[in-house]
This record gives C-alpha cells, sequence and structure tokens, in this order.
C-alpha cells in the first residue's frame, strides 16, 4: 500500500526587542554570564507585575499581516501551567483562545508554488535555559534565567505538508520573511529559530488522520528533513509490521539518526489555561494595524518578481537570490549606479553564487558583514571589463579583496597582476609556446582545433595567468597560419 | 460536585504538592466544598453579559521596549540553596 505523509510545523521564532517581552531586563543573553539578565519579573517572585513590551507586539503583528492572518479586534494573555524547572513561575505567559492573529497562508516552492495554510501567531515567553551534569555518577541540572521572558513568537501552520522536502521549503520560507521583516535573526543552530512537527501518515487518498507524532529537537534545517523522512518510514514500518501507532512526542537524536519516545509523566498535558490576570487586554485598532501595514517593507516573493523582471534573472537565479535578505540587498547595491546590464548582471550574480558564496562559507561570514563592499566589487568588475584583468588573475585578486578588504586596482599593481593585453609581450611568450610544444602545433596544423585551446593554456601558464587569453589566441593563429 | 480521590491526586500531581493519603481525603472534601460554592454562582443567568478575562477595566496597558539594569547576580541568587557555576542547581531533570 502506499501512504501519503501528513506534516505540520510549529516554528517558535525569538523576536529581536532589546527588553524581554514583560520586564525591562536586556533579551540580548547571548554572551552574558548565567543569571546576570535577570530581575524579580523573570524569577516570578511574588508580587511582581509583568508589563508587555510594545515593541514586541508590533513585530508580532506585522509577522502575522505578512504571512496573510486576520487580526481580531483584541488579544488577551493567558496562563499555561505546568511544572518544570525551566519555567520559575510554574506557568508560561502565553496566548490561548485569543491569539493576536489567525487564519493565514505563504507559498512555497514545490513543484510550482503552492499555499500553506497558517493557523495563528500569538506571543509567548521564553524558558529558562537547562544545563545537565553529572556528579559522582549522578545527574543533576543547573538554571540560568536569562533566556526566560525573552519575547518568543509562535507561528502554527495547518497540516498542508506532504513531505520533507516541503518541510524544508516552508522553513526556508518563513526564515526568510522573519529576516526580511527584521523581527527575528532566524538562527537555528543558535536556537533563535526552532521547529517542531507533527507528523502522521495515512493511506493514499484516504481524508483520515491517523495517530500524530510530535517530533522535538531539531536543530537545523538539514535535521528537520532527515528527522521527518525516517519519522515517516518508521510510521510506516510499524503499519506494515501489523503494528499499531501511538500518539507521542519523540525526540530527534542528531547522532544516531533516529527518534526516540519521551513518553514520561512529566509531560502530563493538562495545562489548565486560563486569563492572566496581571495583564490587560489589547485592543489592536484597525488604524494602527494599518499603519504596520503600510510600513511592511518588500517580502521574498515580490522582491524575486521584481528581480526577474527588472534585471532580467532567471526565476531560479532570483529565486536563489532572494531567499537571503542580504545577498538581494548585496546584489542591488552592486547595480544601483547606472543601468543593469545583462552581463553584468549575470557577473554580480556568479560572484555572489561562486568564489564569494564559497569564501564565505569557508570563514562562517555573512554576506553583510564581509570587507568586501558591494562599491569594491564593482571596481573589480569594472577593471575586468576594461581588459586590464584576466579572469583567473581576477579570482586571486578577489580572494585578497575578500580576506584584506583591499581594494581592487591597489592589489593589481601590489602583485603586477595586469593583464597582458601588448601584442609584442604576448607575442614573445607565443613564440616560446610553438618553439617548445611541437606536438600540439603539428596536430594544430593537421585540423585539429583542440591543439589551440592547449596552446593558449600554455601561454596563460607561462605567464600565470596574466595574458589576455584572446590576444593568445589571435597571435596563435596568425603565427602558426605563417 | 463531589471530587474523587483520583481527580485530587492528578490535581496535586500537576502542581508537584506530595500528600499523604489523609491529606488527600481532606483536600478532597475542602477543593468539593469549593466547587459546590462556584456551582451556587453558575444559577445566574449571564446570558447577556459579554464574556471578560478582566476584572478591572483597564485595556492597552504597555511599555516601550526600553531597557534598564537587572538585578546584581549575588541578589538573584541570595535564596538558592544550592548553586553552581553562576546557575541555580536543581534536581535532575528527566527528559
Amino acid at each position: 500500500m502506499s501512504y501519503e505523509t501528513v506534516i505540520g510545523l510549529e516554528v517558535h521564532a525569538q523576536l529581536l526587542t532589546k527588553s524581554k517581552m514583560f520586564c525591562r531586563c536586556s533579551a540580548d543573553y547571548a554572551s552574558a554570564p548565567p543569571n546576570t539578565h535577570v530581575c524579580p519579573v523573570c524569577l516570578g517572585m511574588p508580587g511582581v507585575l509583568p508589563t508587555v513590551n510594545q515593541q514586541a507586539v508590533e513585530y508580532a503583528v506585522m509577522t502575522a499581516l505578512a504571512l496573510n492572518c486576520t487580526i481580531p479586534e483584541s488579544t488577551k494573555f493567558d496562563r499555561k501551567n505546568y511544572p518544570y524547572p525551566d519555567l520559575m513561575k510554574g506557568y508560561q505567559i502565553s496566548q490561548y483562545d485569543a491569539p493576536l492573529s489567525r487564519d493565514g497562508w505563504i507559498t512555497i516552492e514545490a513543484d510550482g508554488a503552492r499555499r500553506v495554510g497558517i493557523t495563528r501567531v500569538h506571543l509567548e515567553e521564553d524558558t529558562a535555559k537547562l544545563l545537565h551534569r553529572t556528579a559522582d555518577g549522578k545527574p543533576y541540572s543547573l538554571v540560568d534565567v536569562n533566556r526566560a521572558g525573552v519575547p518568543l513568537m509562535e507561528i502554527v501552520a495547518e497540516p498542508d505538508l506532504r513531505s520533507p522536502e516541503e518541510a524544508r521549503q516552508y522553513l526556508i520560507k518563513m526564515r526568510s520573511i522573519l529576516q526580511y521583516l527584521g523581527v527575528s535573526t532566524g538562527n537555528m543552530e543558535e536556537g533563535s529559530f526552532r521547529c517542531d512537527a507533527n507528523i502522521s501518515i495515512r493511506p493514499q487518498g484516504s481524508a483520515d488522520y491517523l495517530s500524530k507524532v510530535e517530533v522535538k529537537n531539531m536543530n537545523s534545517f538539514k535535521a528537520v528533513h532527515r528527522a521527518l523522512a525516517y519519522e515517516a518510514e518508521r510510521q510506516r514500518e510499524v503499519l506494515e509490521g501489523g503494528g499499531r501507532l501511538v500518539q507521542e512526542t519523540r525526540g530527534w537524536v542528531e547522532e544516531r539518526g533516529v527518534t526516540v519516545s519521551q513518553r514520561s509523566k512529566e509531560y502530563a498535558h493538562d495545562y489548565r489555561y486560563f486569563p492572566e490576570p496581571d495583564l490587560t487586554p489589547l485592543a489592536l485598532s484597525r488604524a494602527w494595524v494599518e499603519e504596520l501595514r503600510s510600513r511592511l517593507p518588500e517580502l521574498p516573493d515580490a522582491k524575486r518578481e521584481r528581480f526577474v523582471n527588472d534585471y532580467g534573472l532567471p526565476l531560479f537565479s532570483a529565486t536563489l537570490l532572494t531567499g537571503s535578505k542580504a545577498a538581494a540587498d548585496y546584489f542591488e547595491a552592486c547595480l544601483k549606479d547606472g543601468a543593469a546590464e545583462p552581463k553584468r548582471v549575470k557577473a554580480v550574480f556568479d560572484w555572489i553564487f561562486g568564489d564569494f558564496s564559497r569564501l564565505l562559507n569557508a570563514t562562517d561570514t555573512e554576506i553583510d558583514s564581509s570587507k568586501l563592499s558591494p562599491q569594491h566589487l564593482v571596481e573589480l568588475l569594472d577593471l575586468v571589463d576594461r581588459g586590464a584583468l584576466s579572469g583567473p588573475a581576477a579570482k586571486a585578486v578577489f580572494e585578497e579583496m575578500f580576506h584584506t578588504g583591499g581594494r581592487a586596482a591597489d592589489i593589481v599593481a601590489r602583485h603586477d597582476l595586469a593583464q597582458i593585453s601588448d601584442a609584442l609581450q604576448v607575442g614573445e611568450v607565443v613564440d616560446q609556446v610553438i618553439a617548445s610544444n611541437g606536438q600540439a602545433v603539428a596536430d594544430f596544423k593537421a585540423g585539429k582545433e583542440p591543439a589551440l585551446t592547449f596552446l593558449v593554456g600554455q601561454v596563460m601558464r607561462a605567464t600565470k595567468g596574466r595574458t589576455n587569453p584572446k590576444v593568445a589566441n589571435e597571435l596563435l593563429r596568425e603565427k602558426l597560419a605563417g | 460536585m463531589k471530587l474523587s480521590h483520583e481527580e485530587v491526586e492528578h490535581i496535586a500531581l500537576l502542581a508537584r504538592l506530595g500528600s499523604s493519603e489523609e491529606e488527600l481525603e481532606r483536600f478532597r472534601e475542602q477543593l468539593s466544598h469549593i466547587l459546590e460554592s462556584f456551582e451556587v454562582l453558575q444559577q445566574v443567568d449571564t446570558a447577556d453579559v459579554p464574556p471578560t478575562a478582566q476584572s478591572v477595566d483597564l485595556q492597552d496597558v504597555v511599555r516601550a521596549d526600553e531597557v534598564s539594569p537587572s538585578l546584581p547576580h549575588s541578589q538573584i541568587m541570595a535564596n538558592a540553596p544550592q548553586q553552581e557555576a553562576g546557575c541555580f542547581r536543581v534536581r535532575a531533570v528527566l527528559e
């Protein structure tokens, strides 16, 4: 029997506010020593009064609008009760039955564009960080409260995804929307963008949902893809082996490449939600919502369409480029002066996704914090266009520019890399190459055209890539014809 | 409404309260009385009263996104019976 996979994703994204969700402690805890961004509100001390961070509400509403959600006239917060050492109060302030938005959608690219429903976007607070230790064979835990209270936005999607690859596409699109909005870093490895998945399988064509399994602990896009592929296959094997699937929570174990059951009494899903009495309801006035809508930046889909129309980029290239706002901005910065000729557009794209990407990856650098500015890249391209620099030399110059932040013209002068186009100079090298490659010369004269490419290569080699290949080619033909 | 012994046990578990059998029985009676009082309230006809999550007539209490200094670390840890590496040390959290 063939089965269909049904996946629904839940994303938690930390919002880029300066202060926490309900108090004025700094939300920037990444490099802070443990328990130094903490106050009585984060600690859940008796008698404290949390107050809503207006910026977090604004970011969440902007996100909801970007995800085509409906924003109600008012929203409120609720307490989600569960005892766990990462919750200082014994409850998490979240939103239950009056979330700040519902019913949206985004488009993903999977066998053509397809809509995926967004159930809701709501606000809550992050929990404390637990560190697990062992002493004398006995396990214990340490609690760092810095993360507790950082604004967290939960985005719940409908179970509209049908494969691990679609799940990956959804996450990539979601992250890029959040980055375009500037509301979250979207960094999955650092935990500011997290994903839990609900996954079940069912006989193809069936509309029923079998027992769904919640999968947690996936810390990268790749992990999500692998975990969901593993889980779909595991469920199929259980069914085909005559077994029964149970509704449960399973954790992805990256090193072993498996999901394991997390059945435990610690997870009594009995949250006893009730309205948070310390916080007032929030009115979301139409005027304010419309003002936020008017302030939304250009989003990935719109930018991609514009890149196709304005720069003549193929759809695939435009998708790749606009997947990262930083890369898209860099690309445009390189083309902002003067007309974007097709040749220049292609050159900028090729550099960004060629040597530049390679070096950025190798040095773990983001494109917008690279020493190599768009202006400097443009200067390099201008040198190449003027014929002052050969292709291989340009690569070498580029690499040095990347590492030092130097300018192309200075590097060319310092290393004597300027392209040799002078016929006399090239002619000398061509003569030497002809003299020492008798076989290739004979081949060419016998009509074997590829031998010429070999000879041009020898000229390039003899000049460490600095010769203008076009000049070398012409001179070789001229001399071999004579 | 009378609560069952099992319900009281479940509530105690959710609240992480360890209770003796004798206490569970005493709480069962006391909690049942509280619920009975709410049953009286439920007799009031509220058909024309809009639901509310709040008893005070306030709305939109928010603050600007500004940072103030947190408490000194020594004060944060002042009540912690066990500490290590600047953290609160607690019993192992079972996953």
